[in-house]
Order: C-alpha cells, then sequence, then structure tokens
C-alpha cells in the first residue's frame, strides 16, 4: 500500500462516513423535523372493501 | 387530479422514508461492482471521476428527483405518469412516464432472482454445503449448476428431481423471494416497505461491518505467501494506478475510466429509475426534501465505499492473488468471493452473513420496484391493494419465470438488463432532468426544491442540473452506446439480430411497455373525468 493510496482510502472513507455522520445528526437534531410527515392514519387500506365506481 | 376521496397511503417517520430511499439504492452494485470497477480501472484514481460525477450527475439528478415526486404528490399523483401529466401539464407526458412503469417491473423480473441467488448461497454457506475445496473451478461448475446457464430449462430440470432439495434449488428460493417481496408490498407502504427497511439496513450494515472486522484482520494466512496480506489487499484497491504501475496523473489520463466512474454513480445511486419519484410522492408538499436526498445518497455512499471498498477486493487478493481480484460483479460474488470465503477462517459463517447482507440488500431494492406500478394501478384505475397486488403478480411472475426458464448464458437476465436495466435508465433519467429544469424551469424548480429545507441549497445547482448533467449523461450515454455497438465481443445489437432468447426478452419487454401504455391511457381518461368533475365543482362555488 502506498503513500497515495493511504491517502486516496482516508480521504474517500472520511468523507462518506463523515457525510452520513453529519446529515444523521442534522436529520435527528432538528426541532420538530418529522412533524412535516404526513400524520393521516397509514393503516393496511387494501381499499378492496370499497367500491372503486364509487370513486 | 386522482380522486382524494379515498386515504393515500403515506411514510410513517421520516427515518423510514430515508431508509426505504437508501434501501431502493443498496444492492449488489455497492458491494461487488463497485470495488470491481474501481480494482479494474486505475485503483484509487477511479475516486477522482467518481465523486466530480457524484457531484454533477449523481446528487443533482437525486434531488431533481425527489423535488418531481413531491410536486407530483401535491397533486394528488403517486404514479410516474401522474407525475409527469402535473409537471407538464399534458397527456403526451404521461405516456413517457410509461418508461418509469416499464424499468422497475422488468428490472424486478430478473433481480428478483439474483435475490433468489443470494438467499441460496447465504444457507449453503451456513449448512456447510459450500466447502468446496481450493479449485476455482468448483465454484464456477456449482454457480453454473444452480443457476442453469448450460441449457434453457437445466435449473428447472435439477430444480424438480427431489422434492427434497427442491426448496433450496433456485426455483425454490425464487418461489420465497417472490412471495416475500409481494408480502411486503401488500402490507403497504408503511407496515411493508417502510417496516422492512427500517430492520433490514440496520441489519444489513451491523453483517458488513462483521464482514468487514474479519477481512481486516485476516494478517497474511499463509505464511509461505507473504505478499498475500491485507496492506497489499488494500493497496490493490486503493493505489491510485492500480496494479498497472500507472502514476496518479497518468491513470487520470484514462478515459474509460471516468465513463465507468460515471456510470458507477449513476447506477449505484438508483436515478432514472423512476422509484424515487413515486416514494417522494407521499410526502408532504412542506416536508423537506433536501436533506432527506442528501442524506438517502450518503447512506448509499458509505455502504460503497466504506463498506463496498473495503471488503471484497483485499479479501480476495489475499487468498486469490492479485489475477484472482477482479472480474464481473456475477463472478466476483458467486464465483470468487465463495472460493474466498471456504480458505478463510471462520469463512462458513462470514460466507453466510455476507450472502444473506446480499439478499436484504436485494430486498430493499426489489421491493421499491413494486411500488410504482401498484400505485398507478391504485390511483389510474381504481383498484384496491389486493387486486393491484395480484395483477402486478402475475405480470413479474410471467416475467420471473421467464427470465428463470431461458437460463442458458444468463440471455434472458443479460438482455433485460440491458435494453431496460441501462437503456431505458439514461432515457429516463434524461427526461426527468428536461422536466425539471426546463420544463419547470429554473425559477419554479428551485422554489420547489427549496420548500421546507433543512439545509441550504446553492442556487448553483439548478444550472448545474439544467445544464451540466444532461451534457454529463448525454456524452455517457454516447460513447457506452458507441462502445456497445462497436464491441467485437458481447456485442447486445449483433446479440439481438442473430439470438432468438434476445429477441424473445425484447419481445416480453415491448409487450409489457404496450400494456402499460393501455393503462395509462384508461388512467388518463379517468383523470380527464375527475378534473372535469372538479372543474364543473368548482364553477358551482360562489
Amino acid at each position: 500500500m502506498t503513500t497515495g493510496g493511504w491517502v486516496i482510502m482516508l480521504l474517500s472513507v472520511g468523507f462518506v462516513t463523515g457525510l452520513l455522520a453529519w446529515c444523521i445528526t442534522k436529520v435527528v437534531t432538528t426541532p420538530g423535523s418529522t412533524d412535516h410527515l404526513r400524520t393521516t392514519p397509514s393503516e393496511i387500506d387494501t381499499g378492496d372493501a370499497s367500491s372503486s365506481d364509487n370513486r | 387530479m386522482p380522486d382524494t376521496a379515498r386515504p393515500r397511503e403515506s411514510w410513517g417517520t421520516r427515518v423510514g422514508v430515508i431508509l426505504a430511499v437508501t434501501g431502493s439504492a443498496v444492492g449488489l452494485g455497492n458491494f461487488l461492482r463497485f470495488p470491481g470497477k474501481a480494482a479494474q480501472y486505475e485503483g484509487g484514481a477511479f475516486m477522482v471521476p467518481y465523486f466530480i460525477a457524484l457531484f454533477l450527475l449523481g446528487l443533482p439528478i437525486a434531488l431533481a428527483e425527489w423535488s418531481l415526486g413531491r410536486y407530483g404528490g401535491s397533486k394528488g399523483y403517486n404514479s410516474v405518469p401522474g407525475i409527469f401529466r402535473a409537471v407538464w401539464n399534458s397527456r403526451a407526458a404521461s405516456y413517457l412516464g410509461g418508461i418509469g412503469l416499464l424499468i422497475p417491473v422488468i428490472i424486478y423480473m430478473y433481480y428478483v432472482y439474483i435475490e433468489a441467488w443470494c438467499l441460496g448461497y447465504a444457507y449453503k454457506f451456513a449448512v456447510g454445503e459450500m466447502a468446496l475445496g481450493s479449485d476455482p473451478a468448483a465454484y464456477s461448475n456449482f454457480f453454473s449448476t444452480f443457476i442453469g446457464d448450460s441449457e434453457d430449462g437445466a435449473a428447472l430440470t435439477s430444480a424438480t428431481q427431489s422434492l427434497s432439495g427442491f426448496l433450496t434449488s433456485s426455483l425454490g428460493l425464487l418461489l420465497i423471494c417472490f412471495a416475500l417481496n409481494f408480502f411486503l408490498i401488500y402490507r403497504g407502504l408503511k407496515k411493508g416497505i417502510e417496516w422492512f427497511c427500517k430492520w433490514a439496513m440496520p441489519a444489513l450494515i451491523v453483517c458488513a461491518v462483521v464482514v468487514l472486522i474479519r477481512v481486516l484482520t485476516l494478517g497474511t494466512p499463509n505464511p509461505d505467501l507473504p505478499d498475500r496480506n491485507l496492506l497489499n489487499g488494500l493497496g490493490h484497491m486503493w493505489n491510485p494506478g492500480g496494479a498497472g504501475g500507472k502514476t496518479f496523473w497518468q491513470a487520470l489520463l484514462n478515459a474509460e475510466m471516468w465513463l465507468e466512474a460515471a456510470g458507477q454513480i449513476f447506477f449505484s445511486l438508483s436515478v432514472g429509475f423512476g422509484i424515487v419519484l413515486c416514494y417522494s410522492s407521499y410526502l408532504k408538499p412542506d416536508d423537506d426534501i433536501a436533506l432527506s436526498s442528501v442524506t438517502a445518497s450518503a447512506g448509499n455512499e458509505f455502504c460503497e465505499v466504506a463498506l463496498g471498498g473495503l471488503i471484497a477486493i483485499p479479501a480476495a487478493f489475499i487468498f486469490l492473488g492479485p489475477k484472482g481480484a477482479g472480474g464481473s460483479t456475477f463472478g466476483l460474488g458467486f464465483i470468487t468471493l465463495p472460493n474466498v470465503f471456504a480458505a478463510m477462517p471462520a469463512g462458513r459463517w462470514i460466507g453466510a452473513l455476507f450472502f444473506f447482507l446480499l439478499f436484504l440488500a436485494a430486498v430493499t431494492s426489489s421491493l421499491s420496484m413494486l411500488q410504482p406500478a401498484i400505485a398507478l394501478l391504485e390511483e389510474g384505475l381504481g383498484l384496491g391493494r389486493k387486486a393491484s397486488v395480484a395483477f402486478l403478480g402475475f405480470i413479474t411472475a410471467i416475467g420471473a419465470g421467464f427470465v428463470f426458464y431461458f437460463s442458458k448464458d444468463v440471455m434472458a437476465l443479460d438482455t433485460m438488463d440491458f435494453w431496460v436495466g441501462t437503456v431505458c435508465i439514461y432515457v429516463l433519467a434524461m427526461i426527468e432532468v428536461i422536466l425539471f429544469a426546463w420544463v419547470m424551469g429554473i425559477e419554479k424548480g428551485f422554489a420547489e426544491l427549496t420548500r421546507g429545507a433543512e439545509i441550504k441549497i446553492p442556487r448553483f445547482v439548478m444550472y448545474i442540473i439544467k445544464y451540466v448533467s444532461p451534457t454529463y449523461l448525454l456524452i455517457i450515454f454516447g460513447v457506452w452506446i458507441y462502445q456497445m455497438a462497436t464491441a467485437q465481443e458481447g456485442n447486445k445489437f449483433s446479440t439481438l439480430a442473430e439470438n432468438p432468447i434476445a429477441q424473445l426478452s425484447v419481445g416480453l419487454m415491448l409487450t409489457t411497455l404496450v400494456l402499460f401504455l393501455f393503462l395509462i391511457a384508461q388512467s388518463n381518461k379517468r383523470w380527464d373525468a375527475q378534473e372535469a368533475r372538479a372543474a364543473a365543482l368548482e364553477g358551482e362555488t360562489p
């Protein structure tokens, strides 16, 4: 393993790991970020109970 | 505008959405294709065009897909034809969206079979059936027999020879994987796809980390061959210039490497599949998409570079030397690595874990391939979940059975992968970029992208999406088609002209496309009627 190999490996692995860690931190720590998601109940709705003609 | 009387499906949590999109992107390519390409093309120098393509092609198109999808969802559409209709405000655009149904459904037909191979190898490693010695030919023969690539129908013949071996044959495993996928898709977005991805993705990463620790602690397993050690294995993957002895700058002059690196990013992030369009349409109009899309891409890159880049090639180098460390995705995964695991201390369990992680990665991807078609059947034709799943199950069962039966030289799989799994993906990605940056336009597109954004997206990204990404795409696609058309070996165009199974495969894909266009036509009638009804109601309102 050459010095160049070490540099590229550490930079590449470090960059993607750091980017993921930063993103996860932002997602987890942003206040109320999960409030943006739909709050409608999402029970299993097969839709088979209602006739499609009604729509 | 589709009817909104029925409660729409939705994601349960934000982490769930991100894991589902990441799961869709992470697949065999991360752990097999990426390291194989990097080792083949200049080792560490490969990472320069790779990261450039990530920022100029992969991430911009991913942002465009998330924006288009959420915009379509805000207009009540979840299927690609519906989303395109909403963006372009024309019926013609919805027919272009047919390609966004064709791609995931056709890919599912052969991907579920590859998924079955991964499950089969994981099982066979766990029960000790993969201890085939040190001869590479034994692993090649095993793979060939398992998938039946000697002649058409060979896998069917071997699967039906004994009742006891049926479940672990490629046919039995295909049926298991097929049933698992449709069970999860029937349960719906939240309780099926999201639930599975929420435990499968962490499990996948844990499995990969365990395998990685094993590889990084191998040292020099054979004292008679001191050169075959961990550091040289890592060097084979990461030294700039690779095994060719070129300098970093000489390696960067390899034009083919730039092409392959861009292609790897493009396929790795699963842009142009139509899946992210569908997934993001289930978000609310003011949900963040900027941070979510970057997080999903970062998760995919972590699995590819930090895990995939440190496992396969170094392990193969340590046990098989420089000549054995490489190969195609299937060759590296199903022939080379089983040979490596068989020679590795605790290799039986490491092999089982590795193929189980590939299986999880494959399931999270194949699941996502079914949702776009389900969305059209539900919103366009008004079918219930049960009917939609049954209809799609019937179509994909025919396709998967076709791929399974016509197994000689994996011709059916290979043909589908080329024409739909590659060519159509380039085309769809180009359509998406044009729709976002040219039809929607820079101003509206940027407003859509940044609404609810939890990270700042620089405005110049829009100019990259409008000018750089399509140019980059066109160049890669043009050069790639030229290379394929002029290739002496494995020329797909001459194969199509000469091979009846290749022609039959294209016929199956065209038939599926015609079916989808017919369904889109029916959906358009329904959407037109609903829009007219909505307009009439609006007119009546004082």
